[in-house]
């Protein structure tokens, strides 16, 4: 009798998520019409975080293994195919699938030297990334592709999809991201009902214990890693033809690695809506703080003393970073997902 | 069978070095004619300022071995003994070294606020969490010290600033001199601290065994508060010494956490004499680096070494298996 | 030739030598003990036949093929699954979730796992559990869990360690009758234990092993009125 009641809240429950997501997207598709252009700037700004946060989540969240080096897979995307196009006149599209193979094959390189060394947890994060400073530093210092100086993506005057450039309207990269940032969840959608997500967050569980049960915990981390990297370099391709210009500092840069996992850790890392969630929240916030910053409105005069002052979005970041590790260690979607069954329990007697 | 191979590699290699040393002897003679002076001077600098890395790193390895969190804000910390420093000379004239003790207190204070109301919720989070947090108070203090401080590098120039004696054509720098011994100073008083005090042996003995610990009676929530304060203060009283002879800028702490990672890696997590001899070590790999790999940044060998300690031997020089 | 073959099996933890020469053989459909008190080598010796350790010297043999050395996830392939001694739950994965990860060695067709998984819950005791975490299981029932997972990876051989340690005796006596439905379901099982009562009662033959050494191999009675047992490990009473 309970029993039945629960199963069937459970389905219509079913209904009412695909129901939501279905507006959530037709909402998503005809956003643009109704956009002004900061707007518009400020929803690709959030798709794009979206993105790479999820891209990262394939890899820490599922998969367990902690990655503090995003930025590494992020940058040789950018560079690759911004090189390839500046260099060689190769088409940006294919530039970037070209970017996402080498990134997927150097986060390849990095996770059989660490996981054959075994390293886990920290260590592991370190690792990852040491590497990425390496990168920082290498790109610095290389002639081939400008040092510091970064290289320009050449304007072509008007749009194109073909060659991926947009001048004259930013409408197209906003379904560009938003493409991606669908796809990107669609991904960890089905990895998460597959064998794979099974057995990554079997690994992300107890290695050993996996282990013990017939799963190869190289081969899946491997995997986890290459798919992650793959997709987190195609973010930097998107990143390098919506802005015109990549330096190191910009896409191997410290922080970098810091903002990508933000979104995931704010909304819940291993869940399939968290990084979404995250971005959501952090990005207009810290657009908002910026702009509040750099004009302060009359009614908040004790903002004026601040004003002008670069930092304050980012001591934001680390107060939110504080507080939620703090009181929402599962990110938002974990603290919905702990209501939720704590209601149950009340429904189920 | 695995003891022979333990023997005949190595060996190989030694009889290569010698090999490639006596076919080049004449070359390599010429060069160190020529490069002895910069080789000696590298040596100089990476000693002094493996000197300030042991100090921070020594106060990361007490947090890390006392509450086994790994403290990310060390790096901030130390910025923060900087600018009180120089908050200290701009504002009243107070010479850096005079300021030592107060930016000492301070930085304890700062860290036991910190331990108190941010680390203590989180002791038994995961590791990952962990380290989220103490970024979030690293990115949370760096931008206050821009906010209040600006960007501008600043300098102080004190009375001990500049002022340097020559061995040979060596310069020893005494600003960087005096960083050194009290770097040097400082680890040993903590280390004296720690073995002869009942207040270090307790700290001691919490982190060897926190329950054990609790039940013969030793307040640990207490020595948690004043391991992370001293840890903190060991930062603090680093970037005091610093400035003297460094630039202040308020990331000047971001490459410092990373030197700082891989002086503790190096040395053994938890190992409070491996952070020191990591911390020496670390120095001279980075400033002979920037002898020999000139061009790139000096922490390109640094983060080669960390890469490969990692890889091959990621309990450190000192640490345990 | 028996189904698990270990022969003159060694190994050294620095100078401290765990297991000197330890030979046994477990046959199709018997449930083997394993006995020795604390220290003895019960649970390396499980280490070093599913790969979790590399064996210094000897060989392990399974169904005639070498499987000495083989990375754990190997040996579960070919038929051996262990569990653990401090039960390692996949915590925040549900009950099924947990089981399903067993079963999808055997097939990666997901309707087919979650049927197999809900089969191995009812036959463990688990029915009704399938959506709780593992988590917030009670002891006995991580116990039923550990047990199920293994069952879904459809062993032929079962190592099981000391699954009847924390359990009371009306947990114990359960659990030892789910161990005997597993053998007649034809799994052979090998049983490292220290509850005493329960291994005698249920193992078909014992192993003894002593600072690393097999000091005795036999019958239940056999092994209760063995001298050098008794005087190494079991004291003198009576558990005939």
């Amino acid at each position: 009798m309970g029993k039945f009641s629960v199963e069937h809240l459970i389905r219509t429950r079913l209904n009412w998520g695909l129901a939501l997501i279905i507006l959530g997207l037709v909402i998503l598709l005809i956003l643009p019409q109704f956009l002004g252009p900061f707007l518009l700037s400020l929803a690709i700004l959030i798709l794009f975080w979206a993105y790479l946060g999820q891209c990262w989540n394939i890899m820490t969240g599922y998969t367990g293994q902690f990655s503090f080096g995003h930025a590494a897979y992020f940058g040789i995307g950018a560079y690759t195919s911004t090189w390839l196009l500046v260099n060689m006149g190769i088409n940006p599209w294919i530039g970037m699938i070209i970017g996402g193979i080498f990134a997927m094959l150097f986060g390849l390189f990095v996770g059989f030297l660490a996981f054959r060394s075994g390293l886990r947890g920290i260590y592991f994060g370190l690792t990852t990334f040491a590497f990425s400073m390496v990168l920082l530093f290498l790109s610095s210092n290389l002639a081939i592709i400008n040092k510091t100086m970064g290289i320009q993506v050449p304007l072509i005057g008007g749009d194109s999809w073909l060659l991926f450039q947009f001048e004259t309207t930013k409408v197209p990269y906003y379904y560009i991201i938003l493409g991606m940032m669908v796809v990107s969840n669609i991904v960890v959608y089905f990895i998460g009902r597959s064998k794979l997500g099974y057995y990554f967050k079997a690994i992300r569980e107890d290695q050993d214990a996996a282990a013990a049960l017939g799963v190869n915990p190289l081969r899946y981390k491997m995997t986890g890693m290459g798919i992650s990297s793959f997709l987190t370099a195609l973010g930097g391709t998107f990143y390098a033809q919506y802005f015109y210009y990549i330096d190191p500092d910009l896409v191997f840069g410290f922080f970098l690695n810091v903002e990508i996992l933000l979104g995931p850790v704010l909304g819940g890392v291993g869940t399939l809506f968290g990084p979404a969630m995250g971005a959501l929240i952090l990005t207009p916030l810290s657009e908002l703080t910026r702009a509040l910053i750099r004009q302060p409105p009359g009614f908040l005069p004790f903002l004026l003393a601040l004003q002008g002052r670069a930092g304050v979005d980012i001591m934001l970041y680390g107060l939110i970073l504080v507080v939620v590790i703090i009181f929402l260690p599962q990110g938002l979607v974990g603290w919905i997902r702990q209501l939720r069954r704590r209601g149950h329990r009340y429904l189920e007697v | 069978m695995a003891l022979n191979k333990k023997i005949v590699l190595p060996s190989l290699i030694a009889v290569a070095i010698l090999a490639l040393a006596l076919i080049y002897h004449q070359s390599l003679a010429d060069w160190w004619q020529v490069n002895a002076v910069v080789v000696f001077q590298a040596l100089v600098s990476g000693l002094f300022m493996g000197g300030i890395y042991s100090l921070v790193a020594i106060g990361f390895t007490l947090i890390l071995g006392v509450l086994g969190i790994i403290n990310f804000a060390q790096g901030a910390l130390m910025v923060v003994g900087m600018y009180v420093t120089l908050w200290l000379f701009t504002t009243y004239g107070i010479d850096p070294y005079l300021s030592l003790p107060i930016s000492v207190l301070v930085l304890f204070l700062v860290g036991a606020l910190i331990q108190r109301f941010t680390i203590r919720p989180i002791m038994d989070a995961p590791t990952h969490n962990q380290l989220l947090l103490t970024l979030g108070i690293t990115l949370f203090i760096v931008n206050l010290i821009l906010v209040l401080f600006k960007a501008d590098p600043r300098i102080i120039q004190s009375d001990i600033s500049g002022t340097r004696m020559f061995i040979g054509e060596v310069m020893i720098s005494f600003p960087r001199l005096v960083a050194f011994a009290g770097g040097i100073t400082i680890a040993t008083a903590l280390f004296l601290f720690m073995g002869k005090t009942d207040l270090g042996k307790a700290i001691r003995a919490s982190a060897e065994e926190r329950e054990g610990s609790a039940l013969v009676g030793i307040n640990v929530k207490r020595i948690h508060l004043i391991a992370f304060g001293l840890g903190a203060a060991c930062a603090g009283a680093a970037g005091t010494l610093m400035t003297p002879f460094s630039t202040l800028t308020p990331t000047a702490g971001d490459t410092f956490i990373m030197i700082m990672f891989a002086v503790v890696v190096l040395g053994g997590m938890g190992n409070m004499l491996g952070s020191l001899l990591g911390g020496i070590i670390i120095g001279l790999v980075e400033s002979l680096g920037a002898v020999f790999l000139p061009g790139s940044s000096r922490l390109l060998g640094v983060f080669v070494v960390f890469i490969l300690v990692l890889l091959f031997r990621p309990t450190g020089l000192l640490g345990k298996k | 030739m028996g189904l698990l073959e270990v022969k003159n099996l060694t190994k050294f933890f620095g100078g401290l030598r765990a297991l000197n020469n330890v030979n046994m053989e477990v046959d199709k459909g018997e449930i083997l003990g394993i006995i020795g008190s604390n220290g003895a080598g019960k649970t390396t010796l499980f280490n070093n036949i599913t790969g979790f350790y590399r064996p210094d010297g000897g060989q392990v043999l399974f169904k005639g093929e070498n499987i000495t050395g083989l990375k754990p996830h190997v040996v579960c392939q070919r038929g051996i699954t262990r569990t653990f001694q401090l039960v390692k739950p996949f915590a925040e994965l549900t009950v099924l979730d947990n089981v399903m990860i067993g079963s999808f060695i055997r097939t990666s067709n997901g309707a087919e796992v979650r049927k197999k998984a809900q089969g191995i819950l009812d036959f463990t005791g688990l029915r009704g559990r399938e959506e709780q975490l593992a988590k917030d299981l009670t002891i006995p029932d991580r116990k039923r869990l550990e047990l199920a997972r293994a069952l879904a990876t459809e062993p032929e051989l079962l190592l099981l360690d000391e699954v009847m340690s924390g359990l009371n005796p009306t947990e114990s006596a359960a659990a030892q009758e789910l161990v005997r439905k597993v053998r007649d379901g034809g799994v052979t099982i090998l049983v490292v234990e220290h509850v005493m009562r329960a291994v005698m009662s249920i193992s078909d033959r014992i192993i003894v092993l002593h600072y690393g050494e097999v000091i005795a191999q036999g019958t239940p009675k056999e092994i209760s009125q063995n001298e050098r047992v008794i005087e190494s490990y079991l004291g003198r009473a009576s558990f005939a």
